[in-house]
């Protein structure tokens, strides 16, 4: 078998695992749905009238809803990852021929499976409570497309947080700034609305053009510089996530 | 014909300022255990490590079944299997899904199902297969543990410290598996702090201390080179053990413990006749205990120290 086959069946043995992982422990997906759907009924259906930014409140809020459904699945991989390396199964699999990065692999990919069920969820609320798109089918895919994107480089950089932490519980709690982050966007509210200080850190972090791009392809009138500021984020923090993840991997036995 | 499995010249290991391993010399025939006997610190589990690629050495060279560590890793780990110190289980998967994992891992194919099987069986694990590994006991998950390393038949194995812990049956059941497995013409690496252990399973044995091997041989040279067994008279005053003291030529007294050590075999004809010089010489010992040679002898024989002693440095 070639190595590059042998790294890709290796690392679907890693996505089984972290997927029975998951089935045995139901709880963690039904609370990574449930609270960015609460969130979300609160944001719309019981603040949403109060604010004003232009267009129905539900159409303004669900792509940073997205994002926020994204961060908040986040704290269960760091978690998971950070088990594998203190509960001494990785040292197992480091004495044998099995690929070096196949359990982060694994582990990317179920949290990227795990957001996206946390995403349908996400906009299937956001139908019901009135959501409408503009976007063309062309549009939809390219929204879908930057989600993934996202899910992926976000899901590299949370394996790499949970390798860094000490204990699982410090892994989790490292990723309480992703899921803050969001509402630090415009995500709830525009940024030109927020306090002098908050206003510009709004408006040049990451999920702010992510969100904006997302609004417009939903909208149907995309944004190309949003979205090139959005695919170039998430290229950034991937590419970053990956290297502090393989030489943390590295480095810790 | 000689066959070495495991070569190991001049291995050096050190973390920051402090030395672990200073220089270690080892070969290991195929097909044979070899113990590598030393107490908590020697730098038994920092041996095990580099010998299987999850630690790199400082100097020295190492070989497993022919490939050197440092530069054909992979070609190693696909021959050996490792139990650790500590058990490396999935706990949240069951013993059998724990199995299945490694037998994908391994890519075994069709065969895989009857692996599996056959592991739970041969360790009697079949009624909890089923059962999340987080509620087995701890011999459980030591017996699921060797049985994940013998997924994919490897020909050489290391076991670090696999009885520290277990409860006697267990350990009888621990040892009657390596022994199984050399039968089968594998070849163990095994470390322990028990020199019963390292007796009733090793061909070779190696004493760890501080780094280095201060002695290697077979049990029955190792045996050699320690006092053996000794019987110990405790008396109720001074005089008593200085009358005692005159009789037992050979022996070696401890005035604060009012003891007296007399060597021996600790057979029932040198007791009998020690017995028999007691009540000729109307000497009666307070307390008569029968010492057979343990870790700490073998320490203080050869070190100088005891064993308790090392650990605490």
């Amino acid at each position: 078998m070639s190595t590059t086959g042998s790294a890709l069946g290796d690392s679907a043995i890693m996505l089984r695992r972290n997927f029975k992982h998951t089935v045995r422990n139901p709880v963690a997906v039904f609370n990574a749905v449930l609270f960015p759907v609460v969130i979300m009924v609160m944001f719309v259906y019981v603040l949403g009238d109060a604010f004003s930014v232009g267009v129905d409140y539900v159409d303004y809020a669900t792509p940073g809803m997205i994002l926020l459904a994204v961060c908040y699945g986040l704290g269960a991989t760091a978690t998971a990852v950070n088990s594998d390396m203190t509960k001494g199964v990785i040292k197992r699999f480091k004495v044998m021929d099995v690929s070096r990065g196949a359990v982060l692999t694994g582990h990317v990919v179920a949290s990227m499976l795990n957001n996206l069920i946390a995403i349908a969820a996400i906009i299937g609320t956001a139908f019901l409570l009135g959501f409408r798109s503009s976007g063309s089918l062309l549009d939809w895919l390219s929204a879908i497309g930057l989600v993934v994107l996202l899910a992926f480089s976000i899901g590299w950089f949370t394996v790499a947080l949970g390798l860094a932490a000490k204990t699982p519980e410090t892994a989790g709690l490292g990723t309480v700034p992703l899921i803050m982050l969001p509402f630090f966007s415009s995500a709830i509210v525009p940024a030109d609305k927020m306090g002098p200080g908050i206003r510009q850190f709004a408006e040049y972090q990451p999920f702010t053009p992510i969100i904006e791009a997302l609004r417009g392809l939903l909208a149907g009138a995309p944004s190309a510089g949003d979205t090139i500021a959005a695919i170039a984020w998430c290229v950034g923090i991937g590419v970053l996530g990956y290297l502090w993840a393989t030489s943390t991997f590295k480095k810790r036995a | 014909m000689r066959n070495s499995a495991i070569e190991v010249s001049g291995l050096r290991k050190a973390f920051g300022d402090k030395i672990v391993l200073d220089g270690i010399d080892l070969d290991v025939q195929a097909g044979t255990i070899f113990s590598l006997l030393g107490p908590n610190g020697a730098g038994k589990t920092t041996t095990v490590n580099v010998l299987s690629t999850l630690m790199k050495a400082d100097g020295g060279t190492v070989r497993v079944a022919g490939h050197d560590v440092a530069t054909e890793a992979k070609a190693v780990r696909a021959t050996i299997g490792v139990t650790g110190q500590f058990v490396a289980l999935d706990e949240l998967l069951t013993g059998q899904e724990n199995l299945q994992l490694m037998v994908d891992l391994h890519r075994v194919g069709s065969a895989g199902r009857r692996v599996v099987t056959e592991l739970l069986e041969r360790f009697d694990l079949s009624e909890s297969a089923q059962k999340p590994v987080s509620t087995y006991s701890g011999g459980m998950r030591r017996k699921l543990d060797l049985a994940m390393t013998l997924v994919g038949n490897p020909r050489i194995i290391f076991l670090d410290e696999p009885t520290t812990g277990l409860d006697p049956r267990s350990r009888r059941t621990m040892w009657d598996i390596v022994r199984e497995l050399v039968a089968d013409g594998v070849t163990i690496f095994l470390t322990t702090q028990y020199l019963e252990e390292a007796d009733q399973l090793a061909d070779r044995i190696a004493v760890l201390d501080q780094g280095r091997l201060v002695a290697q041989g077979t049990s029955a040279e190792l045996k050699r080179q320690i006092p053996g067994g000794h019987v110990r008279l405790r008396f109720a005053d001074l005089g008593e053990l200085d009358a005692a003291a005159r009789f037992f030529t050979g022996s070696t007294r401890d005035d604060e413990s009012l003891t007296l050590r007399v060597p021996g075999d600790g057979g029932t004809n040198s007791l009998r006749a020690l017995l028999n010089q007691l009540d000729e010489h109307a000497i009666q010992p307070e307390e008569f205990s029968v010492h057979t040679p343990d870790l700490d002898d073998v320490f203080l024989a050869l070190t100088g120290r005891s064993s308790t002693e090392a650990m605490a440095k």
